[in-house]
């Protein structure tokens, strides 16, 4: 049985409509205009338990809204919803003990206290039986390694630190669910990196399903088998995340090392980059083999890798081909 | 409103808010360069407001007065150390503006994604940082009233002592509930900090913290009584001044505790509705 159902669910925004300069804003201080921005606009899904899947889109399509209706933050405005059996925006207690939300950009530990102080208070919000409390700490601090970081302030920890405390603390009620809305943003490469390491495992031992939204490709392909892509509110992909570059990637990517200086290979497809010895060509994927034959045979390659195009790539192409955002304007 | 098998009813919810307040105590000591220094900064405008009321009646006997709005001198004095006290309840800086921010910046979600209640929440924290405060200026406190008692004509007795202490505890419900629906106004806009300021700014007029009410004069302080604000500064001081006695002290005492409870259940309305529009609109 699915854990999360989403059927048709939508969500419309009514902004202010404001003209800019003097003029605009003072007439918007009388007769303000409003249009109605279709933030969601019918989106279905279902999601099984266990699964890791991540909401790609660009900024504004619509994947934070989506999580917030999961989370019962926001009504839908049309269609429904079920997380856990339950209708999120009830708020239900029972609900709530249940899932995580997790905000990369908003921190709910206590700033100037050690975490530990953070982490008992949620022991009493979540009604945690001491002994069970106590062991399920005692694994999340082995496995996330932050055993000497509890006792400091939170804000002499670094971002990366932060990140893992907050993680624990969404993570001590045992949530069935875990919605997470840009879980390493900010973070360099080896932080996302024991990030992903974390989650990964958890998952693994624990089985917990996780919704999340990234702008790291990184996340995503460490993280999730299944993607859903959505722009301009709308789902446009639903699959796994190699399907991606086979229904989108039409090109290849060709990094080449020669013993001389790189001769030019306009010919075969676009040169993205030529520096010395060294460059990277992006061919036509079903013309492959035979430009490779091609260039062993002319040239001295010392070195040779041929690559699929950054999933960015592919994700891109999906958001040109998706449609335009729909609006309507109305004055009220 | 939660009776769900999970929660083991009013005695859980009790040591959830107690926990909370322990915290929040916690916090308020890690703060301590700020919480001494503020501590101590705060007896600083009892000295200016006491000079200026010396001038304002040394001004009075010249044109023969002895008396403003029922006060001495003496007793006038001392009803601005005891507001201090009132206000060592009652106040709740950043209370109002915290809840707008919350709004805001959308921090209140962590009252909707978790099994916590946002009144219940802050008004353990207040409590902690109103208990860590009271106990911590005792000390000082103690120090200028002994400094000022010839400002006192007597000790009350111990009744009035008691009707006192109470007069205070309500005055922090009070006080708590009535900046909480102030807080509330950030559900429906946007920038609430010039309302915020109109309304602290009349309020230090209405609760009588500047002067007692009653030197405005009728019909003015007959309205002002009226008023929950004067819960805030004024009964209290008056209560512990004498001023109040008998049945108008019972009647004040029980109007004060109706007063803690209808803002309370209207500060409940409002961050219902808010939510609800929240919700609607977006967070």
């Amino acid at each position: 049985m699915p854990i999360v159902i989403a059927r048709d669910l939508g969500k419309n925004y009514r902004v202010a409509e404001k003209q800019p300069g003097l003029r605009g804003a003072m007439r918007h201080l009388f007769a303000r205009k409003y249009k109605i921005v279709r933030a969601v606009d019918g989106v279905s899904f279902e999601i099984e338990p266990g699964e890791m899947v991540a909401f790609l889109g660009p900024n504004g399509a619509g994947k934070t809204t989506t999580l917030k209706m999961l989370a019962g933050l926001i009504y839908p405005s049309n269609g429904s919803c079920e997380v856990l059996g339950f209708t999120p925006s009830d708020r239900a207690d029972a609900f709530r003990r249940r899932f995580s939300l997790i905000m990369g950009q908003k921190n709910q530990l206590w700033w100037d206290l050690p975490a530990a102080d953070s982490f008992r208070l949620h022991r009493e919000i979540y009604n945690l039986p001491q002994d069970q409390f106590d062991r399920t700490l005692g694994e999340l601090t082995e496995l996330f390694r932050v055993e000497k970081l509890a006792k400091q302030p939170v804000r002499e920890l670094s971002l990366g630190e932060r990140m893992r405390m907050e993680l624990i603390a969404a993570l001590l009620h045992r949530p069935e669910l875990l919605l997470l809305d840009e879980p390493t943003i900010g973070l360099d490469v080896v932080g996302q990196g024991i990030i992903q390491n974390c989650l990964r495992e958890y998952n693994a031992t624990r089985g917990i399903t996780m919704l999340l939204t990234s702008h790291y490709m990184r996340d995503v392909e460490a993280l999730c088998r299944r993607v859903l892509v959505i722009n301009h509110g709308r789902l446009v992909y639903d699959g796994a995340l190699e399907g991606i570059t086979d229904q989108f990637g039409r090109v290849k990517l060709l990094r080449l090392q020669f013993a001389g200086p790189a001769p030019d290979l306009s010919r075969y497809g676009t040169v993205t980059q030529a520096v010395d010895r060294a460059a990277t060509l992006q061919i036509d994927r079903s013309k492959a083999s035979s430009i490779l034959s091609d260039l062993l045979s002319q040239h001295t390659v010392t070195d040779l890798s041929v690559e699929d195009p950054p999933l960015e790539d592919a994700i891109a192409r999906i958001f040109e081909q998706s449609a335009t955002p729909v609006e309507a304007a109305i004055a009220s | 409103m939660n009776t769900l098998s999970a929660t083991p009813g009013i005695l859980a919810a009790f040591r959830k808010y107690l926990r909370i307040f322990r915290v929040s105590l916690t916090e308020r000591f890690a703060y301590r360069g700020d919480f001494f220094l503020g501590t101590f900064l705060r007896f600083l405008p009892m000295l200016t407001t006491i000079l200026l009321w010396t001038a304002v009646f040394d001004g009075a006997k010249e044109s023969g007065r002895e008396e403003l709005g029922g006060y001495r001198y003496r007793e006038m004095i001392a009803y601005l150390l005891l507001v201090h006290i009132s206000r060592m309840f009652s106040s709740m800086p950043g209370l109002a503006s915290g809840i707008a921010r919350d709004i805001r910046d959308g921090s209140l979600k962590k009252y909707l994604v978790q099994p916590l209640d946002l009144i219940g929440y802050l008004i353990s924290y207040r409590a902690a940082h109103k208990a860590a405060y009271i106990v911590t200026s005792a000390l000082p406190y103690a120090v200028i009233f002994g400094i000022c008692y010839r400002f006192f004509d007597h000790w009350p007795d111990a009744i009035t002592l008691v009707a006192y202490l109470i007069s205070l505890l309500l005055a922090f419900v009070v006080g708590f509930a009535f900046e909480a629906c102030v807080g509330m106004i950030g559900f429906w806009l946007l920038e609430v900090s010039s309302v915020l300021y109109i309304i602290m700014t009349l309020n230090y007029f209405v609760s009588g913290h500047m002067f007692p009410i009653d030197v405005l004069g009728e019909p003015w302080a007959t309205f002002l009584k009226l008023l929950p604000t004067q819960y805030l500064a004024y009964f209290p001081a008056t209560v512990f001044l004498g001023k109040t006695t008998g049945l108008d002290l019972t009647h004040g005492l029980i109007i004060e505790a109706i007063w803690a409870v209808v803002l309370l259940l209207l500060a409940r309305v409002l961050y219902r509705t808010g939510l609800r529009r929240y919700s609607a609109y977006g967070g």
